[in-house]
């Protein structure tokens, strides 16, 4: 099989290391060859991060450039938009509808741009945006957005979701196991905004 | 055991385990911190935090001295603080095998420079291995153990971001006990005074030769033959974009081991291909080497020196079709790193700002005070020089920067080189303001432990020093606590120690927000009818707090209600 990829990006602390996590085992129980590739270290500290996920029957490069990514999932609008170049002809965004202001923006130096999520329609790109934060909430921790955003990507994959379920209490600590698993089919669930 | 992912770090850990490992002394930095981390799960190998490079390096050369195999880790700029033992421990070899990983950050993702540190290995005559993805992390720690003891010699690990932090499959195995090596006394070989060292140089050639002939043989290196139009020379991470483009049309020397270099391996290659080039990120090392023999070679001649590669950069530097992306005609404000709501070292940042301070900045988390809008660091260079750079400018222009310049410097990096500095402040005598800015932790490379917080790298209790009582015995009679939260408590500290006529230290002191027994205030909110949109708050640049429809609103999902903001809103419009 030719090599997959998926990108997970978003702002430094919103728990992108988990979804990784969780993917990269998924996909390793499913035998592919894997490679994930983490961002640590200063850039983590409120910036702009993304993990790669890479599978296939044999991965090299820990990387994914420019126009090579199969799905993106963006846990915030504005990073959605910075990495869309990123995105393969035919590919997917799956983002989380929540606006976190960089600094440039907080300082007045740069603007949000508004409707970001229709311009990325609009440039003829297949995007899913819907309020994973509000999910997260109901899911009863909204540090969940990373798990609502999973349950979501699942939908697009053929995989049974009682593997990604089965993924989640492997990975995730026992306390918070029920409270993810939830997070996982609000957004597995939910309708596209 | 079945085959797991792991990642670079995690892989190298393993090795060192699997391999007998029984002593790590390791200073954290990115992207080297997680293999000592990942090793202190393993009982059978003692680890720990020490104060620097240095003396991390020394200490696993002493176990190795003891007769059991050692560890010790750092990332590139950390090199250069233990290069001192590294170029005489060259001469005076191991007892039970020394292994050192060096961590290097081309695209310098989390580092002050974009040093190669292969050089190093170069000019202190050491083998170097570079794996290029976790499964050759764990096997390469091991055959870097054989190649130490063998040739008695420290062996470096090269490691790159990239490998470092990529989780690729690894299967793992057992580990190998191992008989202590007895220790035995040796004063030609182990006492480096200039006789001896003048022998010992002798034996450091030769054993450079013997080590050029294993690397001509090894395992390490490999070719594998493709396409004869081209070959390339490669490694670590630069050979996965090698053969991510051009998969086997083309051929591939993949070198495992940098240094020695195999010459007749390199000339075999080179003359079985129509034309060779050599990909290899930062500086041109193995292409140096080849124009040496002779070989016409392309490499940085289509290939940049500066920041990492990946496969587009590759193809596109040998004329090969790149994809592209689409791309939204708004210009995409940039998000870079900032520090965390809630950071101690805000409160203390916006009052340098506010007094238009001459700020001499030093490596961590409050490097990002340099950022906008606080913009209150002037300089920053390396570990510890905030100390000596003040000293020095205050020497140089007296009493008219003295009032004006402080010095500020984390509680892990005060340890790792900033005390010497201090020591210098005390003896020479300048009247210089220094600043500790004591969050209790080491933040930026992700909450490891340090001398001065009680615990050791496992958690456990350990020897904790009282920062206060050090600088009283440096002879400072003006030592302050302050509590950054607290900023008119602090102003007023800050103030009256740039005024003194003597030198103190104001040790600023709050751990960092991000640390787990730190407990919450709840989020503050912004009550928009009392809101004057004056953006006094705006100017301490927290993440948490921004303007919608010209009204300060704070974010719940970030702010962790240290209430510093709360002191700057003269219209009471922050409440909790």
């Amino acid at each position: 099989m030719q090599t997959k990829n998926i990108m997970i990006v978003g702002v430094g602390g919103q728990g992108s290391l988990l979804a990784s996590k969780l993917l990269g085992h998924l996909l390793l129980k499913y035998g592919y060859d894997v490679k994930v590739s983490e961002v640590h270290g200063m850039s983590q500290r409120g910036g702009s991060v993304v993990t790669y996920v890479r599978y296939g029957d044999k991965v090299f490069s820990p990387v994914i450039d420019k126009g090579e990514a199969d799905v993106i999932v963006s846990f915030e609008l504005l990073e959605a938009a910075r990495w869309t170049e990123y995105l393969k002809e035919g590919g997917v965004i799956v983002t989380n509808t929540q606006r976190i202001d960089p600094m440039p923006v907080i300082t007045g130096a740069a603007q949000y741009p508004e409707n970001l999520a229709e311009k990325i329609a609009s440039l003829g790109v297949k995007i899913d945006a819907f309020d994973c934060l509000s999910l997260a909430r109901e899911a009863g921790s909204e540090k969940a957005v990373n798990i609502v955003l999973l349950g979501r990507l699942s939908s697009y994959f053929d995989y049974d979701p009682e593997d990604w379920k089965q993924a989640i209490r492997e990975c995730v600590p026992q306390k918070f196991v029920e409270l993810n698993l939830k997070a996982f089919e609000l957004g597995r669930a939910s309708e596209t905004a | 055991m079945s085959k797991q992912l792991m990642l670079g770090n995690a892989a190298l850990a393993r090795g060192l385990y699997e391999a007998g490992c029984c002593v790590a002394s390791s200073y954290p930095g990115t992207p080297s911190t997680e293999v000592t981390e990942e090793a202190a799960k393993y009982d059978a190998i003692y680890c720990e935090w020490a104060p620097n490079e240095k003396v991390a390096m020394e200490t696993a050369f002493g176990a190795s001295m003891a007769g059991k195999r050692s560890f010790c880790g750092m990332k590139h700029v950390g090199l250069n603080v233990a290069a001192d033992p590294l170029f005489t421990i060259a001469y005076t070899g191991v007892n039970a095998g020394m292994v050192i990983c060096v961590a290097d950050d081309a695209g310098m993702h989390s580092s002050q420079n974009e040093q190669d540190s292969r050089h190093y290995a170069e000019a202190a005559k050491l083998p170097m291995l570079e794996p290029s993805n976790s499964s050759e992390a764990l096997a390469f720690a091991k055959a870097a153990y054989e190649i130490s003891e063998k040739f008695d010699t420290p062996v470096i690990i090269k490691m790159c971001t990239r490998i470092a932090h990529s989780q690729s499959v690894v299967e793992t195995g057992e580990r190998e006990e191992l008989p202590t090596k007895p220790y035995e006394k040796n004063i030609q070989k182990n006492v480096m005074m200039p006789a001896n060292a003048k022998k010992r140089h002798y034996d450091v050639e030769k054993r450079m030769k013997a080590l050029e002939e294993y690397a001509e043989t090894t395992p390490l290196n490999r070719i594998e033959w493709g396409g004869k139009e081209l070959g390339i020379i490669t490694s670590s991470t630069s050979y996965q974009y090698t053969k991510e483009v051009f998969g086997d049309s083309v051929s591939v020397l993949k070198l495992g081991m940098v240094h020695p270099l195999p010459e007749k391996l390199i000339r075999k290659f080179a003359s079985n291909v129509k034309s060779l080039a050599v990909i290899e990120e930062l500086d041109p090392v193995i292409e140096n080497y080849c124009r040496q023999l002779g070989l016409t070679v392309i490499g940085k001649d289509i290939l940049p020196l500066e920041d990492e590669y990946s496969q587009n950069l590759v193809a596109a530097a040998f004329g090969r079709p790149v994809p592209e992306g689409k791309k939204l005609a708004d210009a995409v404000p940039p998000r870079p790193p900032v520090m965390c709501a809630g950071c101690p070292h805000r409160g203390m940042f916006y009052l340098l700002s506010k007094h238009k301070l001459t700020v001499f900045g030093d490596i961590g988390c409050y490097t990002l005070g340099a950022t906008a809008p606080l913009y209150a660091l002037d300089i920053s260079t390396c570990m510890g020089a905030s100390l000596s750079g003040i000293h020095g400018f205050n020497k140089a222009l007296g009493k008219e920067s003295e009032k004006k310049t402080v010095a500020v410097i984390g509680d892990s990096t005060f340890m790792h080189s900033g005390m010497t500095g201090l020591a210098n402040i005390a003896y020479n005598q300048s009247v210089s303001t220094v600043i500790i800015l004591d969050n209790s932790i080491t933040g930026m490379t992700g909450h490891q432990q340090n001398p001065t917080t009680g615990y050791n790298i496992k958690g456990d209790p350990a020897g904790k020093i009282d920062l206060e009582a050090l600088c009283r015995a440096m002879g400072f009679t003006r030592v302050r606590v302050v509590d950054p939260y607290d900023l008119a408590a602090t102003e007023k500290v800050l103030l009256e120690e740039l005024a003194a006529e003597e030198a103190s230290v104001i040790i600023s002191r709050r751990p960092c927000a991000l640390l787990k027994y730190v407990k919450h205030a709840p989020p503050l909110h912004v009550e928009a009818d009392k809101c004057r949109s004056c953006k006094a708050c705006m100017k301490l640049g927290c993440p948490a707090i921004s303007m919608r429809e010209g009204k300060c609103v704070i974010d719940s999902t970030q702010c962790v209600g240290c209430g510093v903001c709360e002191e700057l809103c003269k219209f009471s419009a922050i409440v909790k």
